[in-house]
């Protein structure tokens, strides 16, 4: 599979690391409303350390998405998050293009 | 998300075959459909109209909320003929995010220094096409100008329903080519479907602004999905 445009394998990378025996959860937007910068389907993969690839917003909540990651990673229980400029946390992880977006987190076993 | 289904997902994409990934929001519960086990799903109707649109979002299930991830392969360019507009029109496909191929037997004109970091066969279409068979997310160019070496892969973009589908040649070219899909047994419905002459109406005059024009062709096609039939107008595929 040849990597399209820009945009890196972001699955098949999870594969890859999972090979590697690294411990990974998977993000995945499920829902996006207004203008979101990413489309519903987008992939974030993180490793137990934080490390990613992939984007489920283009830079504005990856950060809040890769530590809840390390949560589940450990937790084993998937989570769905929403980050939005409604919502009280948005000084320190909203979007700043105004939409709102759910992500669900889940651990690749 | 196992990594079986992981791994199972990532052969279907790697084959560019259309999969979704079911997700129980509520359990975690997931399952994999592949294209051909859609009608057999109990969410065959919601799961249908998804892949149509090609928008993966949350749908109702019996229990609950369910997540369709639908992961169709990326659309590609196939150009028959390894000419000037192809050389142009490879880097331009790849900035777009296509995936882009080109197949021409003259290996003259299909050497890697004319065409670097582009996947390119110097092979007859119909052996390459036996290899790696178009599919409805592949968009082809036939832009050799010889019939002999456009003609095969154009009858096959025809049969297979490529989104999209434009031939080169001026429109006494054209009305040649026409004459023998015809005098080929191809239905007028499905000759009509070329695009001829190929690209956007934009007056375009050298072989750049000719690749411009195709890609702004495909582009459209892409967009508004016409890897659908009865998105094209048709009841049925060609």
């Amino acid at each position: 599979m040849t990597e399209t445009g820009f945009e890196h394998d972001v699955l098949k990378t999870a594969e890859n690391w999972a090979g590697e025996g690294r411990s990974l959860a998977l993000a995945t937007v499920i829902e996006t409303w207004g203008s979101a910068p990413r489309p519903t389907g987008s992939h974030l993969v993180i490793d137990a350390d934080g490390n990613f690839e992939g984007s489920v917003s283009g830079g504005c909540v990856e950060g809040a998405v890769v530590s809840e990651a390390i949560d589940v990673i450990e937790a084993g229980e998937p989570k769905i998050l929403e980050f939005g400029v409604a919502d009280e946390t948005a000084w320190r992880v909203g979007l700043s293009c105004g939409g709102r977006i759910r992500v669900y987190v889940e651990k690749v076993n | 998300m196992d990594r079986a289904l992981l791994e199972a997902l990532n052969v279907e994409r790697a084959a560019r075959r259309a999969a979704l990934v079911v997700t129980e929001l509520g359990s975690g519960k997931q399952r994999l459909v592949r294209e051909s086990e859609i009608e057999a799903d109990p969410l065959a109707e919601a799961l249908m109209k998804i892949i149509r649109s090609g928008k993966s979002g949350v749908v109702e299930g019996e229990t609950g909320e369910v997540f369709v991830n639908a992961h169709l392969p990326p659309a590609r360019i196939v150009a028959i003929g390894a000419v000037h507009i192809s050389q142009a029109l490879a880097p331009m496909a790849k900035i777009a995010g296509f995936d882009i191929e080109i197949i021409d037997p003259r290996t003259a004109f299909a050497s890697p220094e004319r065409f670097p970091d582009v996947t390119l066969h110097a092979e007859w279409p119909d052996v390459v096409l036996k290899e790696r068979p178009f599919d409805p997310y592949t968009a082809v160019c036939v832009i050799t100008h010889d019939p002999k070496i456009d003609d095969g892969p154009l009858i096959e973009a025809l049969k297979t329903g490529c989104f999209y589908i434009g031939a080169l040649g001026s429109r006494k070219t054209h009305a040649r080519r026409v004459e023998r899909l015809q005098a080929a047994g191809i239905p007028q419905s499905a000759i009509d479907r070329i695009e001829a002459p190929i690209g956007a109406d934009i007056g375009a005059a050298n072989p750049g602004e000719i690749a411009v024009a195709i890609l702004a062709s495909v582009i459209e096609a892409f967009r508004k999905r016409k890897m659908f039939a009865e998105r094209r107008g048709e009841t049925e595929a060609a």
